[in-house]
């Protein structure tokens, strides 16, 4: 290899495959008997279950069985709550995990009541409709407010006040800093975050071979080697009887991390019973309920400054609508508590949060996954602290940067990965010039905003940043194996979800072990394949499984150059490894294949030494000290129609730090995915529901996700710090462009419209045409 | 519970396929599942996403908005039938490659039929039309830009 491609911008190994339409998806499973899955699922909010008669949908021509909770016996239980509560002091946690049909009450519409296994889906569907179902309303907690008042209903009858949780934590003595500043600001944010919509769906097939006594289940999951964990653990078999496979999976963005959804539970389970595969894919309407959220939270957040925009300290007390249930424990309103502090000193910290049951389907990270709350919320503070105390909105920003000898900078509180969030690295005033360089900041604001003013055009500005924890433990795995044919396999135990990774840990591997990316084959959530792993989530998958591809290639590079040293009989340092051949440097001709290695690493007869493992094999697992803090700036100039309130983005920038980039061509891709979920998020999706807990815009014709007419051209610049936790020195990136959007619009579009000159200020998210033609509208 | 059914006779990508149908039945579902051709996929089943798009007698439609009994003696294609063999890519899956056009890859079919469509129609296209005609496929992965880069690109190498 005379070209490195470790940072280049490779094109895709996976692409061939899924560009002609050979890529296996979970839907595209077809198995001989297989019987086909439906749900029944509440179609309101909160209710008694009276009764559930399922007898004339078990006559129906084509059914095979109905099942409710009470077949399934000792198997039904409250599913494992996933991430306990961090270690901080004295929290508050009531823990009330979701089931696999509901028993005695539902609490959100698209709880799933009954299952109809059918000869198809066709008549599954229609089998539903037979089932005579007897549900006693019953008062419905929507309002988070109102559900902590006395007197609410309640979502689980002995949680008062609907409490999931209460948190406090915080850093320095915030009522001191507050005393002695020169202005302290107040508002309350309203941060609603929708849902992650993959164009493909949830999916489950569950196969159960009964003379060999092993279960396999495809599913749409980011996590296949815990769903085998969790499914053998509640089926009664060891884990070598269960065999997960999370194939190509159609996008994921967080919820299908979540498990177990009842689904997961049931699906295997009746395949086992019936002993026939079974499939069950969820529909578009159904995904709107039985998949994830995110959602709302209300912030009520003080900040006290010097009269020269120095952060004295942060006040915030906030509320989180965690759904009827909560599995994932704190992790979305941790995240949201620990990024609002940012890439700012903030030395006085004092934040409470409350999480809260209500009548709505579950709470569970989503791309940003609680951050883009918190950011909001400091975002917002400084726009109004700059405005009051007349500094430029991206000076006030500078004078509170981390400088960059602070790091690793601590702040002192309890992070999600249960470690206290500290910064590995950073250094971001670089960020922000490049960014206010490439947006063309003051001389929009000198030259061109007065005169397209002038011109009674509505253009506007807007600049914001943001850290983002990444690449969080606990560890990841791989194994790197040279093949007799000379190319090179590679196992980790992640799922995959369009991020890259048949790419990118070819690319990691490629030049330790002197191969082509072509030659290089991955294999991902196949727990066959590979056994241990945690999961694709939190921006982790280079980072982790990364370093652990990384840790491999260099022991099997080790064991490459001792096989072919004794071959050639020279030191290892004569040798070189170049186009899957190793040869000794400086002697023409003198050179050996890797498959003809590979081959005499694993001899059929003679001896070996002692201790000789055979192959040119290796697994190496990757488990970094902390998570690795990325971090960016993103800046927008916008034009708003005064009469519609449409919005046209003129120019969007994003700069952005993830340390040491391994293919700048994936990395520009994962920031306009984000930012475009972004974008959907501060201005077209909202989940709507009423007081009855309905949702209310549950089709993609109502929950609008951005067009190509609503994405923008994104102009994305880099700086590198590189990571010193790990040998790569990578961060992630997954989330990094979803994050700020939302007070990046308020603050752009604010400008654009003047509206900060009739104090009208845009202190919640998502907006819309309407939502800003009444906020603009306001008289004060 | 319908039962009416039909017989058809439907070319895709070149073949003749004759089956046996009940009315109701999605082309969505008879592609997928009844002659396998699962390289089409379904995100929605209600004609927003754009993932099922196939070419109905060279017009872009959406395979779940239309029953397999309307596909009798009508020409189909899909994107297994797009590359000119096994071992060459299609100038616009080239171009999609190339510009990293795609992520999870589960829209991927449904666009590439839509923009075949435009192309075909559209030889030297700007960037506003490209966006236009991409605005009925949802992808909720690349944020567009580098599909709209491949498109430009694909039409770019077609002139030449």
């Amino acid at each position: 290899m005379t070209t490195r491609s470790f940072g280049a911008p490779v094109t895709r190994n996976e692409d061939a495959r899924l560009l002609s339409g050979r890529a296996l998806f979970v839907d595209d499973v077809e198995l001989p008997g297989m019987l086909y899955a439906a749900f029944l699922r509440s179609n309101v909010a909160h209710a008694r279950i009276n009764s559930i008669d399922v007898s004339v949908a078990k006559e129906r021509e084509g059914v095979v069985a109905v099942y409710t909770a009470e077949d399934l016996g000792d198997y039904w239980a409250p599913g494992p709550l996933l991430v306990p509560p961090p270690p901080i002091k004295d929290v508050t946690f009531n823990q009330r995990t979701q089931v696999p049909l509901a028993k005695d009450k539902v609490r959100h519409v698209g709880e799933p009541l009954a299952v109809v296994l059918a000869e198809s889906r066709y008549i599954a569907e229609d089998a539903l409709s037979d089932i005579a179902l007897d549900l006693e309303p019953l008062p419905v907690v929507v309002d988070l407010e109102k559900a902590l008042a006395g007197g609410s209903a309640r979502v689980h009858d002995d949680v008062r006040g609907n409490l999931a949780a209460l948190v406090r934590q915080g850093r320095g003595n915030y009522a001191a800093a507050r005393a002695r500043a020169d202005r302290v600001i107040s508002r309350r944010f309203l941060y609603d975050h929708g849902m992650s919509s993959p164009i493909e769906t949830r999916g489950i097939v569950g196969s159960w071979d009964d003379r060999a006594g092993r279960l396999t289940v495809w599913d749409t999951t980011q996590a296949p080697v815990f769903l085998r964990n969790g499914l053998a653990g509640m089926l009664g078999l060891s884990e070598r009887q269960v065999r997960v496979i999370a194939p190509f999976v159609g996008g994921g963005f967080g919820p299908k991390i979540m498990l177990f959804y009842p689904e997961e539970v049931v699906i295997p389970w009746a395949a086992i019973k019936l002993n026939r595969p079974v499939k069950w894919i969820e529909d578009r309407l159904e995904h709107f309920f039985a998949t994830t959220h995110e959602r709302g939270q209300t912030h009520d957040a003080e900040i006290a400054l010097s009269a020269d925009g120095r952060i004295l300290g942060v006040k915030d007390v906030f509320l989180h609508d965690t759904g009827a249930y909560n599995p994932y424990g704190l992790t979305v309103p941790i995240n949201s508590q620990c990024t609002l502090l940012g890439p700012y000193v903030i030395p006085n910290y004092d934040s409470t949060f409350r999480a809260i049951f209500t009548n709505k389907p579950i709470v569970t990270p989503y791309r940003g996954a609680g951050r883009q709350h918190g950011v909001f919320v400091i975002e917002r503070l400084l726009d109004i602290a700059a405005r009051e105390l007349n500094i430029d909105r991206a000076e006030i920003r500078r004078r509170n940067l981390i400088p960059p000898d602070a790091f690793p900078y601590n702040n002192e509180i309890i992070y999600q990965d249960f470690a206290p969030l500290s910064y590995d690295s950073g250094n971001y005033e670089p960020i922000l010039d490049r960014a206010l360089e490439m947006i063309g900041y003051h001389r929009f604001l000198a030259e061109e905003q007065p005169r397209l003013r002038a011109q009674g055009r509505h253009v506007g500005i807007g600049v914001v940043c943001y850290v983002e924890g990444t690449g969080i433990g606990p560890y990841e795995g791989a194994k790197v194996q040279v093949q007799n044919n000379g190319k090179v396999s590679i196992a980790t135990g992640i799922g995959t979800q369009g991020q890259g990774h048949f790419t990118v840990f070819a690319q990691v591997a490629a030049d330790q072990l002197g191969v082509s990316v072509r030659d290089i084959d991955i294999v991902t959530g196949d727990t066959d394949q590979f056994y241990w792993g945690a999961g694709t989530f939190a921006s982790r998958g280079a980072v982790v499984a990364g370093n652990a591809v990384n840790e491999a290639a260099k022991v099997v590079r080790q064991k490459i150059l001792k096989l072919a040293a004794e071959h050639f009989e020279c030191a290892e340092e004569d040798l070189e490894i170049i186009d899957g051949k190793v040869s000794v440097v400086g002697v023409p001709g003198q050179s050996v294949k890797l498959g003809e290695l590979a081959m005499k690493a694993n001899p059929m007869r003679g001896a070996v030494k002692p201790g000789t493992e055979p192959g040119l094999e290796s697994t190496q697992y990757f488990g970094p000290s902390g998570g690795s803090t990325a971090s960016g700036v993103h800046a927008m100039i916008v034009e708003v129609d005064p009469q519609t309130f449409t919005l046209e983005v003129l120019k969007y920038v994003v700069v952005h730090d993830c340390g040491t980039v391994i293919n700048p061509l994936i990395l520009s891709g994962q920031i306009h995915g984000g930012v475009v979920q972004g974008v959907g998020n501060a201005f077209y999706e909202q989940l709507v529901f009423d007081e009855e807990g309905q949702l209310l815009n549950a089709s993609l014709a109502d929950y609008l996700l951005p067009t190509s007419l609503e994405a923008p051209r994104t102009e994305i610049g880099h700086t590198v710090t590189p990571s010193p936790l790990n040998p790569l020195g990578v961060k992630g990136a997954g989330e990094a462009g979803a994050i700020p959007v939302g007070p990046l619009f308020a603050q752009a579009i604010e400008d654009a419209l003047g509206l900060a000159e009739r104090k009208v200020e845009l202190n919640e998210i998502p907006l819309s045409p309407t939502r800003l033609f009444e906020l603009a509208s306001q008289q004060t | 519970m319908s039962t009416e059914t039909h017989d058809i006779a439907v070319t895709v990508n070149g073949k003749v396929y004759k089956r046996t149908v009940e009315a109701r039945l999605l082309l969505s579902d008879f592609l997928r599942h009844d002659l396998l051709l699962a390289g089409t996929h379904v995100g929605c089943e209600h004609g927003v996403c754009g993932a099922c798009t196939i070419l109905f007698d060279g017009a872009a439609v959406r395979s779940c908005l239309m029953f397999a009994a309307q596909t009798d003696g009508h020409n189909l294609e899909t994107v297994e039938g797009l590359a000119p063999d096994p071992e060459h890519l299609h100038p616009l899956q080239e171009a999609m490659r190339d510009c990293h056009g795609l992520q999870c890859g589960y829209c991927t079919p449904g666009i590439l039929m839509t923009m075949k469509v435009f192309l075909e129609e559209t030889r030297a296209p700007d960037e506003a039309q490209v966006r236009e005609a991409l605005s009925g496929n949802l992808c909720r992965c690349t944020g567009y830009q580098h599909i709209v880069d491949a498109v430009l690109l694909a039409a770019e190498r077609w002139r030449r």
